[in-house]
């Protein structure tokens, strides 16, 4: 089995580590870099539970390599919120919907809508709806998910 | 939901109907949560199994050599190892399996999936590598994998002369219901060919376990009550002697499927009792669906009786699930009859009703395990109102209980005092316009587009308590701290319930504090009591009820210390907004905090014999049963070229009682709801001839999307119920009411068509319903086998009379009785006194000792009756054979039908 070193930025702080070549990028945020928001639902790329921003786009961290990541600047759930601890406006907006129960699936969906609100291009609507169709919810029914999504999409003015 | 809508004695509320903010949503929306999985201690190893390649077979061999060698592992268990301990997998009512079962394979194995071999590594991957080192040779035998299967073929379990694991019912129809049956102006059969379902909940199960020194066991566990966990474990491995500790902060779903730890969760306990280092196991999804316990295999059929006006006269069920090899309980469903009818005029049910074990993965609960009886009662009302040309509603009208016809008793014994059904749906129709959708729905079908709506009503029971060993009341403890802030301990376990949120509402509330200022805890056995948390749709019910009983209390020990402190009467004494007030003198005024510091720091000051603190406590005994009634619609488009559903709309006229948080019941019905509509349209675990599962992947097991699911719609009709508060519950309901909902609508887009095809077999895949649009099989070149659902025959047959004995007859003295209840099999010791035709007797059990008088014998054959007052009044009518040694026979449980019963000469 192949070491492999890697540097990368998580939620702007720097990591270096050594890792398996197989080791996924998921399982290096949780169980090396302490990550635990990160996480795993299904571990075959169809949940979207793991969803991380890799270099301002959203990436399954279950399919992606942690070797494949080096250099780049990763922002999973934890580093959303500024710190004075006041919400992400994603985050806030699922908290006033009530947008999730168990939370498990949750910080995946607010990387994906993260991504897809957060940067220089808005995604309408029909974009954010598509792109949350590859998030697997089983306790919401996706109500407040779908109304945090439309009010993003309001929000960003699309 | 109404949020106005408080029933008496609330008075008033600013927190309880509001959508207040989730006190978990800030740690969940921040990665902050904690879950099994978050959980790493010093020293901690991982564990991974290795598992049945086969269905049914017996062991040669487990080679563990290769692992062993592997470096970076430090042990392989089998059940060898493991046997010492003589853990006891148990039900949820915590009976011990009539079959043999161990936490690991010994000398068989009984399903794919079934684990053989835990490894123990210092990762998961090196585990896992292991584990795929292990040999296995087996002396194969040829599965039984499906219902039919279970009904011809040989017995999987040893000791067992077939496949049925519970029974109840009879197999004659009564004389006067075959007639009623038979001879009425309509008889309208349904069968339902129910798939199998796996519960999926987000997260895996997995559990940590750490052995503190040899009296202390600590575990985190994704589970449904940690308070449950530990009685189980407790009990399961004969620890009385053990502090046992079990954590679960935040789950990720259960939905039923973690109500008891099962025999991953034992092994990993036992090995981390006997490798005194803590071990981690965390499934992953391939495990979780090829090997966990799973759910809903079943096959009924319904018969119902109409007069020429389409009144209900009579009905039989016949009703068969599969119980896989290692079920969490043998089960045969009883409520699926003591339901199927309770919202209903239905003068006159029978049933039979059978649970079979087949090779294939354990039955497990599941967000309302009995829904069958909705589903296929409400597809039959449909059917049976385009049989005798009525209206679905119409034929709904004349038919439910309405509030004026109670309080009465349904065919089955159901008590019925405030179930309201048949008003939810005249609510519901007033919020759609049924005469405009079917002008719509005719200009559409003009156009070639295929609407249909569906309809559908029902009473689900919730917030039993008091009537099954582990079905109890909810524990509150709540205290001002000294600081003024509120601090309460429930026994409720959320698993995204948000039980820490709407108690606070309702502390907050009756306390007269700021919601802010109240932090809930649970999901610590430490803390609390025991209650078996999510279960049953009980927590809003029944934790409700405490929380406002120890609010109350607390709430009246702050009034006695602040009238004694200020020098005024109890009765003048408010609390608002953390502030105690005296009416009529402001300037009295005192915040919460001032009072609670005297409480705790200068007791001289309190009222004498006062105890100091501000801390109460209180368990809630609710009613033993409370029912939620509702009446669900949807408008469905069905595609005629690619036979894909498209859900239009989507309404819920739901009565839960007093809604605590609009937001958190609309978020408990929508998820019930989507869950349905994946049982009607995606999901499916299917498994090949030999008991292999066929859906390994979420590319395979299809769970709903956001585009597969509607917005949902509420229309308030809420009334109190007779718990303290009155709430309802909530907890099930979309799960057993949205599957008729949505399949009455695809049969009503589809009339032009034909009917749905027989029996109904979920889910309505498109190539299912292009088959019906078409007039043609398009699945016949893959379907299997027909499934042959036997209709309840007429009795024709004499009961038989006593057969001549073979050999001696004596029934005096003790026998060891065995009776298969609905909540399994339960031992007794029964001793029988002859005296020339007469017998008496007494019945010892565990739950205490009970005498009988006025048996009588006949050859061979003894009968009496056992009035019994617990779990209910009831009768039960024993009918016993008399063999040598053994003896044989059945008991009429009343209303529950009749049992097997089993025994033996107690030597």
């Amino acid at each position: 089995m192949s070491e492999h070193r890697v540097n990368l930025t998580i939620n702007g702080r720097g990591h270096a580590a050594t890792v398996e070549a197989r080791m996924s990028l998921g399982d290096y945020l949780r169980d090396e870099a302490g990550y635990t928001g990160v996480h795993l639902g299904c571990e075959h790329g169809v949940c979207g539970a793991c969803t991380v921003i890799v270099d301002g786009r959203a990436v399954r961290s279950c399919l992606m390599l942690a070797v494949q990541a080096d250099g780049s600047e990763v922002t999973t759930a934890e580093g959303l919120a500024d710190g004075d601890g006041t919400l992400h406006p994603v985050q806030q907006v699922m908290r006033e919907e009530h947008a999730l129960q168990c939370g498990f699936c949750t910080p995946g969906i607010l990387m994906t809508l993260a991504a897809l609100t957060g940067g220089q291009e808005k995604a309408d609507e029909a974009t954010l709806m598509n792109s949350l169709s590859g998030h697997i919810c089983r306790c919401t029914g996706y109500q407040g998910i779908r109304r945090a999504a439309r009010r993003l999409a309001a929000d960003s003015g699309q | 939901m109404n949020a106005q809508q408080l029933p008496q004695g609330l008075g008033a509320a600013r927190y309880i109907g509001q959508r207040v903010l989730r006190k978990e949503d800030p740690r969940l929306l921040t990665g902050r949560g904690q879950f099994v999985d978050d959980i790493s201690l010093p020293g901690m190893l991982h564990c991974a199994f290795a598992r049945s390649a086969i269905a049914r077979g017996n062991i040669l061999n487990i080679d563990t050599s290769a692992a062993r060698d592997m470096p970076g592992v430090h042990a392989v268990y089998t059940q060898a190892d493991l046997a010492h301990f003589n853990a006891q997998m148990l039900s949820f009512f915590l009976l011990p399996p009539e079959v043999e079962m161990t936490p690991l394979a010994s000398d068989r194995v009984c399903y794919v999936g079934e684990p053989l071999a835990l490894v123990v590594a210092d990762s998961r991957a090196l585990a896992e590598d292991a584990a795929s080192l292990i040999e296995v040779e087996y002396a194969e035998l040829d599965p039984v994998v499906t219902l039919a299967d279970a009904r011809n073929g040989p017995p999987i379990h040893p000791g067992t002369s077939d496949n049925i694991a519970a029974e109840m019912g009879d197999e004659e129809l009564d004389d006067d219901l075959a007639a009623t049956l038979n001879g009425a102006a309509h008889l309208v059969t349904q069968k339902v060919v129910h798939q199998r379902i796996s519960q999926a909940p987000m997260e895996t199960r997995g559990v940590v376990a750490s052995r503190d020194g040899n009296e202390e066991l600590t575990l985190w566990i994704t589970c449904q009550s940690p308070h449950m966990i530990a009685r189980w474990v407790s009990q399961s491995l004969g620890l009385p002697q053990t502090a046992i500790r079990v954590i679960a902060k935040d789950v990720g779903g259960s939905f039923g499927l973690k109500n008891h730890p099962w025999k991953e969760e034992v092994s990993v306990i036992l090995a981390a009792l006997l490798f005194g280092r803590p071990l981690k196991w965390i499934e992953d999804r391939y495990e979780a669906l090829t090997a966990s316990n799973q759910c809903r295999e079943a096959e009924m059929t319904l018969q119902a009786a109409f007069d020429a006006e389409g009144h209900l006269l009579a009905s039989h069920g016949d009703y068969a699930c599969n119980n896989g090899a290692n079920p969490q309980g043998p089960d045969n469903n009883i409520a699926v009859h003591m339901f199927v009818w309770g919202a209903y005029k239905m003068p006159a049910y029978a049933f039979l009703t059978r649970g079979y074990y087949t090779n294939t993965n354990g039955l497990a609960a599941y967000r309302g395990p009995w829904a069958i009886e909705s589903l296929i009662r409400e597809t039959l009302l449909d059917r049976a109102a385009r049989k005798i040309g009525i209206d679905p509603v119409e034929i709904r009208r004349r038919n439910l209980v309405t509030l004026k016809d109670q309080p009465s008793v349904s065919s089955m014994g159901i008590p019925r005092e405030d179930i309201t059904p048949a008003e939810c749906m005249e609510k519901l129709l007033h919020h759609f316009d049924l005469a405009a959708f079917r002008k719509e729905q005719a200009a559409a079908r003009a156009e070639g587009r295929y609407l249909g709506f569906g309809l559908a009503t029902y009473i689900e029971p919730t917030g039993s308590a008091g009537s099954m060993p582990v079905m109890t009341g909810e524990l509150a403890q709540i205290r001002i701290e000294p600081t003024g802030k509120v601090t309460a301990t429930m026994s409720t376990h959320s698993q995204g319930h948000g039980t820490a949120t709407t108690m606070a509402q309702i502390i907050a509330d009756r306390l007269g504090v700021a919601y802010e200022d109240v932090t809930v805890f649970e999901g610590d056995s430490a803390r609390g009591g025991f209650s078996p948390g999510a279960a049953g749709s009980r927590q809003g019910v029944i934790g409700g009820g405490a929380a406002i009983s120890a609010a109350d209390l607390l709430a009246a020990k702050v009034k006695t210390v602040a009238a004694h402190l200020l020098n005024a009467s109890a009765e003048t004494i408010t609390i608002d907004g953390g502030t105690v007030h005296v009416t009529g003198a402001p300037e009295m005024s005192r915040s919460l905090g001032e009072i609670a510091a005297i409480a705790y720091g200068e007791p001289d000051r309190l009222p004498p014999g006062c105890e100091s603190g501000l801390e109460v406590q209180h368990r809630y005994q609710p009613p033993p049963m409370t029912f939620t009634s509702a009446a669900h619609a949807c408008v469905v488009e069905v595609d005629a070229d690619t036979g894909f559903v498209k859900i239009l709309r989507w309404i819920s006229s739901e009565d839960c009682g007093t809604v605590i948080n609009p937001a958190v019941v609309e978020g408990q019905i929508s998820g019930g709801l989507a869950q349905a509509i994946g049982m009607v349209l995606l999901e499916e675990m299917p498994f090949d001839a030999r008991g292999n599962p066929l859906s390994a992947t979420f590319k395979d097991y299809l769970l709903p999307a956001i585009s597969d699911i509607p917005e949902f719609e509420f229309v308030p009709a809420n009334t109190p119920s007779q718990a303290l508060g009155g709430m309802r519950g909530v907890g099930e309901g979309g799960a057993i009411i949205g599957p008729p909902t949505l399949v009455n609508a695809i049969a009503d887009a589809l009339i032009p068509f034909g009917e749905l095809p027989e029996p109904l077999a979920l889910p309505l895949t498109p190539t299912k319903l292009l088959s019906v649009i078409e007039g043609r099989d398009l699945a016949a070149h893959s379907a299997p086998a027909p499934v042959v659902v036997a209709a309840a025959a007429p009795a024709t047959e004499p009961a038989p009379a006593a057969a001549a004995p073979a050999g001696e007859v004596r029934v005096d003295g003790a026998w060891d009785m065995v009776l298969k209840t609905p909540m399994g099999p339960q031992g007794m010791v029964v001793t029988f006194a002859v005296d020339g035709n007469a017998i008496s007797g007494r019945f010892d059990s565990p739950e205490g000792s009970q005498d009988f008088i006025g048996g009588t014998l006949e050859v061979n054959r003894v009968r009496f009756d056992l009035k019994v007052e617990k779990p209910m009044k009831i009768t039960l009518k024993y009918d016993l054979q008399f063999d040598g040694d053994s003896l044989s026979g059945k008991c009429k449980m009343g209303m529950f039908g009749s049992a097997k019963v089993s025994g033996t000469r107690k030597v």
